[in-house]
């Protein structure tokens, strides 16, 4: 049986292509899923996000557990900011990425995780057995909604729609930062590349907000566009350009690991350690088809410095073509051929992220 | 989802046959299979003079989604490719049944043996749910 989220009567009335989703019901596309896309960079479109876990992390040891759990430092963390992370495992894999915000305001130091729907299971097993040696407490939100508002117009259109005392702040919040008013916590993140806010709220009031932001102009979007999103953005799908094979040193991740204070020993450390020393033996980056034709996840990548495989792969529809990510050697630069339906077409690897701001940034 | 034409025929892989004057037939995707793949961005197309087995796979269609092999319906002679794919794959999303057909077949089996009428496929439809 698959869950379903406090919208989905919401999706099936407005015509969605519903498909199961990591254990949900979710919709894939309203209708033409390229539009959606379309509407989200240049002006704004909806998702409903809340299949996503929602975890609240407090107590005494909150800080020190997240120190231990995650490779990115909560300590680099003021109220209100927010930082993305791996969880790894000890041999340095991804168990999952997630985006952990520090609360303002909540009595002590409290923190709020938001992870993946499909890995809900293994995340908060892992999360309990790591939690058990330090003074924290963990709750899961079911009673939480989550909408994602993304677009150059998203926050002028969803803005009117909050609380006055919300509004005004929601709107000066940097990117990776989070405001709490009451039960409405509002945050500048999200997964396509486009300004925008992710907006928690009570699951009882979320078909309100939902409603009024289609009233409003807002286009309502499906898991489909989010998927061309995030790939034209250059951002991980966990499962498919990351997972506990890999370390976030051959994901493009290295960004996010929190080498110092040197002292801080993270669950992964070593074996990152390890690998740093080494060198990486591959890396994540980004494709560009030179033909027609739609490069898909698993296929071959030959390049000058060896050979890699497309983790990600699709087609972009702001750039009209097809793009992907891969992994390839360390080496690998410039031409190269992908192997569609046993055929090497020329293609060439870029550096992501492929759009940005509505805009396109590799030629 | 409208009524299926009834002067077409219809195959378990959701292809549509439609017999031409010549003794030659038309072959496309239906309706049902252009909204289950959704938006088509790329369509490859088998080379004219290509002869093809029943059941070959002989051209592709991708979507935003996936990407998805073609089949001959028939054993015969690809006689003609539809170019206007090269540059709107979504006609086939937009007419599967007209300005989206996929190619032209030239066929032995003048009598379209093995191939389902409109009604057994839309059993099929029902069938799948």
């Amino acid at each position: 049986m698959t869950r379903r989220t406090p919208l989905y009567e919401r999706h099936v009335a407005a015509g969605a292509q519903m498909v199961p989703f990591g254990g949900w019901d979710m919709p894939l596309r309203y209708g033409s899923q390229i539009d959606e896309h379309h509407a989200v960079r240049r002006r704004a479109g909806v998702f409903d996000v809340s299949h996503m876990t929602v975890v609240d992390v407090s107590g005494a040891g909150a800080a020190d557990f997240l120190r231990r759990l995650l490779a990115n430092d909560v300590a680099r963390l003021a109220p209100g900011q927010a930082l993305y992370s791996c969880m790894l495992n000890d041999s340095g894999g991804v168990i999952d990425d997630l985006i952990v915000y520090r609360r303002a305001s909540r009595g002590g130091v409290a923190y709020r995780l938001v992870v993946n729907a499909a890995t809900r299971e293994k995340d908060l097993d892992w999360m309990q057995a790591v939690a058990g040696t330090f003074a924290a407490e963990l709750r899961t939100r079911e009673d939480l909604a989550m909408i994602a508002v993304q677009g150059p117009s998203a926050c002028d259109l969803a803005g009117p729609l909050l609380p006055d005392a919300v509004t005004t702040a929601a709107r000066e919040l940097a990117p990776f930062s989070a405001i709490e008013v009451g039960n409405l916590f509002v945050a500048r993140t999200g997964y396509t590349g486009e300004d925008g806010w992710e907006i928690l709220l009570p699951a009882d009031e979320a078909a309100r907000l939902w409603d009024a932001l289609l009233e409003a102009g807002v286009t309502p979007c499906g898991l489909g566009a989010r998927d061309t999103l995030r790939l034209e953005a250059g951002m991980n799908l966990y499962g498919q350009d990351m997972d506990e094979s890999v370390s976030p040193l051959v994901s493009a991740l290295a960004w996010t690991i929190a080498w110092e204070p040197a002292g801080r020993e993270f669950i992964g450390r070593a074996a990152l350690d390890r690998e740093r020393v080494t060198g990486p033996a591959a890396r994540l980056t980004g494709l560009v088809l030179a033909e027609r034709g739609v490069m898909r996840r698993d296929q071959r990548v030959v390049t000058r410095a060896g050979e890699g495989r497309i983790t990600s792969g699709g087609f972009s529809p702001s750039m009209n073509c097809s793009i992907a990510l891969a992994r390839v050697p360390v080496a690998a630069a410039g031409e190269c051929e992908v192997e569609i339906r046993d055929v090497l077409r020329p293609a060439r690897l870029v550096r992501p992220p492929f759009v940005r701001h509505g805009r396109v940034l590799v030629t | 989802m409208g009524a299926l034409p009834g002067d077409l025929k219809y195959t378990k892989d959701h292809e549509w046959i439609r017999p031409e004057a010549d003794g030659s037939v038309v072959v496309g995707i239906t309706d049902h299979a252009q909204q289950q793949l959704g938006e088509l961005v790329f369509v490859e197309l088998p080379e004219p003079g290509r002869a093809v087995a029943a059941a070959q796979a002989c051209a592709v269609v991708e979507s935003v989604k996936a990407a998805s092999d073609v089949y001959a319906p028939l054993a015969g002679t690809i006689i003609a490719a539809n170019e206007a794919l090269a540059a709107e794959p979504g006609l086939v999303n937009s007419s599967p049944y007209e300005q989206g057909w996929l190619f032209r077949l030239q066929t032995a089996n003048a009598g379209l043996e093995g191939l389902l009428d409109a009604a057994a496929y839309q059993r099929l439809l029902d069938a799948e749910g």
